[in-house]
């Protein structure tokens, strides 16, 4: 799950982190009141959205009086804000954070996250600040220092030492970069965070470390045991049709192609996308019912694929193990029937109870496309509308 | 032979009582598995499906003498039950559980060092050894006893794998999941190593999809250790950057992790990629071919 920047901050506040003193709200007036707080004249306005490259996109400008403060505000509320990772169409800034200025000296890059090969926890930092962290690692990978973190200890005190000598930090600085770094760490490990970014992190010409930006995200797995995480999470920054399949335990992604899929296993789903483009089409979804489907799921998933106007056709392929065929098959008809669904339908079905699973399929007068195997029926959906 | 399941394999169940636990356990009975023993703490001293449930581990082991453990606990208490096993020190673990937090598998990982306890997944389908052992949620009759090591890291991509050796007449030695998390037990090496000290394994599928580099280091490793012809079907390469594809750990992020770049590997390494997934069995059959 991800969250905003000032949601962010204001975790990474409670546990130490130094972030920049701020103000949030949706209404120009309240905003301008309640910025009154912060001294400095400096101010900086931030869209809240969930994605990232913000600044290069018009969301985030520096302000140097109260007018120009008012002026910003007026502009990047409710803009449509387009950057590389929202697509064409933008997000709609409904959010902004009023954040007050600092005298940068020295921007670096810190971020925590897994590391997959030896199954811990890394931090992360870089001189190179401010830039995209993959680019760092793509072209000058020695800028980046690394410490695992053993779970038994949670990060030391020595190694966020060795990071911030790393940083070429000197001084009283060295202390403040560890208290940093050592907050920074418990509040990854106490809400189960899947990543944090600071990018920058910022050494202020009066010697403090501030939090410049945060990006923070959690481990959708262990929410159950985070109600207070779970509050932040803004609804209006998913698909809604996301939203509707996570209700019924049904793992989908919206694509931009037009053909609908409908699989069991993530593995396989994942192959039914990459079969139905190899073959020239274009799959409008990534759909996973699971392992234990139902027949009032398979119903549920047939309606969130349908609700996608720029599906023309659906192929639903199953390779029922612990879900049995004839289960499956009386979902499709259900949905088909309840639906009305226009559209060709292709079906593979193989596995547990496959004869039982045609039968029904075949004598349920519906006009459903059967396949044989998986490139049989990938081939009839992309041909069928054509 | 075969690797880590064979008909001499001592099974118990954690979380036997359970839906997901009983409905498996019968399952693997039925093909004749030799499941010796139940774990669900609190019910010790019933008996369930014919065998006896205890209350921890340590004594289902004692009593019993297990050597496997298989988990259907719960995600928010799996960690818990697999670190219970590893300290009952059970040489072989398979954990079924699906929706583990990242955290706690760290945790586990961390506790498994130093010990003796080699652990399957956790969110995997199991391993199968045809006509011996079924460990898992597989389904059973679409394996048949034969020649090809079948290793994965996703459930149904792995039965498709299995459905077309079996239909060309090849059969498998031993189909292990490793499960779709980013922290696990056993990866693609340590299984490939014991596939190509298995004398019954002919040839290995490997299947991997997005996310992480596990494909990659498996390829180099192969390329310098591996004389058995290797095939392998990476999925996921349709799929978007930053978008997690249902596992945990399919998720292409930070330019790494991607299909094409694991293909490219593979390949560069000596592995035969079957194109398109209905076409692994068919491009495994055509090496064994021209081998003979």
């Amino acid at each position: 799950m991800k969250i905003h920047e000032y949601q962010a901050k204001e975790i990474l506040k409670r546990y130490g982190v130094s972030v920049p003193k701020g103000v949030i709200g949706d209404n120009i007036n309240d905003l301008l009141e309640k910025s009154e707080i912060i001294e400095n004249p400096i101010k900086v306005v931030k869209a809240q959205i969930h994605a990232g490259g913000r600044g290069k996109g018009g969301g985030v400008k520096v302000a140097k009086n109260r007018d120009e403060l008012k002026q910003y505000c007026e502009n990047i509320l409710g803009m449509q804000l387009v950057t590389h990772q929202t697509g064409l169409e933008g997000k709609k800034v409904n959010l902004l954070l009023v954040e007050e200025g600092c005298n940068i000296e020295k921007e670096f890059y810190l971020g925590m996250v897994l590391d997959r090969a030896i199954g811990r926890l890394v931090m992360m930092v870089s001189t190179e600040g401010g830039m995209e962290i993959e680019k760092v690692a793509e072209e000058s990978p020695e800028l980046i220092f690394k410490e695992s973190i053993d779970p038994l200890t949670g990060l030391l005190p020595f190694q966020a030492r060795e990071l911030a000598f790393k940083l070429g930090l000197k001084g009283k600085i060295i202390s403040k970069a560890v208290t940093f770094m050592l907050a920074l760490s418990k509040s990854f490990i106490d809400t189960d965070a899947s990543l944090i970014e600071i990018n920058p992190l910022v050494l202020t010409k009066e010697g403090d470390l501030i939090a410049l930006d945060a990006k923070m995200s959690f481990d959708d797995n262990a929410l159950y045991r985070h109600p207070e995480i779970i509050q932040y999470r803004d609804l209006t920054e998913e698909d809604s049709k996301e939203i509707e399949a996570k209700k019924y335990d049904l793992s989908y992604i919206a694509l931009d192609g037009d053909i609908g899929c409908m699989v069991n296993g993530a593995g396989l789903a994942m192959a039914t996308m990459d079969i139905i483009k190899q073959l020239g089409g274009e799959p409008a979804n990534f759909l996973d019912v699971g392992g234990s489907a139902t027949k009032e799921k398979v119903t549920e998933a047939f309606k969130i694929i349908v609700s996608d106007p720029k599906v023309k056709g659906i192929f639903v392929n199953i390779f029922g193990g612990i879900m049995k065929c004839d289960i499956i098959a009386e979902g499709i008809i259900a949905a088909t029937s309840e639906l009305g669904i226009t559209v060709p339908l292709v079906v593979r079905l193989e596995g547990t109870n496959v004869e039982k699973g045609k039968a029904l399929l075949n004598s349920s007068g519906l006009s459903i496309i059967s396949a044989d195997d998986m490139k049989d029926g990938a081939f009839k959906i992309v041909s069928a509308i054509k | 032979m075969s690797i880590l399941v064979n008909k001499n394999s001592r099974v118990i169940t954690q979380g036997i009582t359970g839906e997901a636990g009983k409905f498996h356990t019968e399952q693997a009975m039925l093909y004749g598995t030799n499941i010796v023993a139940g774990v669900t703490p609190g019910k010790g001293g019933e008996i369930f499906l014919d065998i006896p449930i205890f209350n921890t581990v340590r004594e289902a082991k004692r009593e019993s003498d297990a050597n496997v453990s298989v988990i259907y606990v719960p995600p928010a208490f799996a960690a818990d039950a697999i670190m219970e096993a590893v300290d009952a020190e059970i040489p072989l673990i398979v954990c079924i559980t699906e929706g583990i937090p990242v955290n706690d598998m760290i945790k586990v990982k961390r506790y498994m060092e130093g010990r003796g306890t080699l652990l399957i997944g956790p969110n995997c389908p199991g391993i199968i050894t045809p006509n011996e052992a079924k460990i898992g949620i597989m389904p059973a009759y679409i394996h048949k006893k034969g020649s090809i090591g079948i290793i994965s890291r996703s459930g149904t991509l792995t039965y498709e794998a299995v459905h077309q050796t079996t239909a060309l007449g090849l059969g498998q030695s031993t189909v292990i999941g490793i499960g779709g998390d980013p922290v696990k037990g056993l990866d693609f090496i340590d299984v490939l190593k014991m596939f190509q000290e298995d004398s019954e394994t002919e040839a290995v599928i490997m299947i991997g999809e997005i996310g992480g580099s596990a494909e990659e280091e498996a390829a180099e490793w192969i390329a310098s250790n591996m004389t058995k012809p290797v095939v392998s079907f990476i999925a996921g390469q349709s799929a978007p950057k930053g978008k997690r594809m249902g596992h945990a750990g399919a998720i292409i992020s930070g330019g790494t992790g991607g299909a094409a770049e694991k293909i490219e590997k593979l390949k560069e390494c000596g592995v035969y990629v079957a194109d398109l997934p209905s076409e692994i069995g068919k491009t495994l059959a055509n090496i064994l071919q021209n081998r003979k």
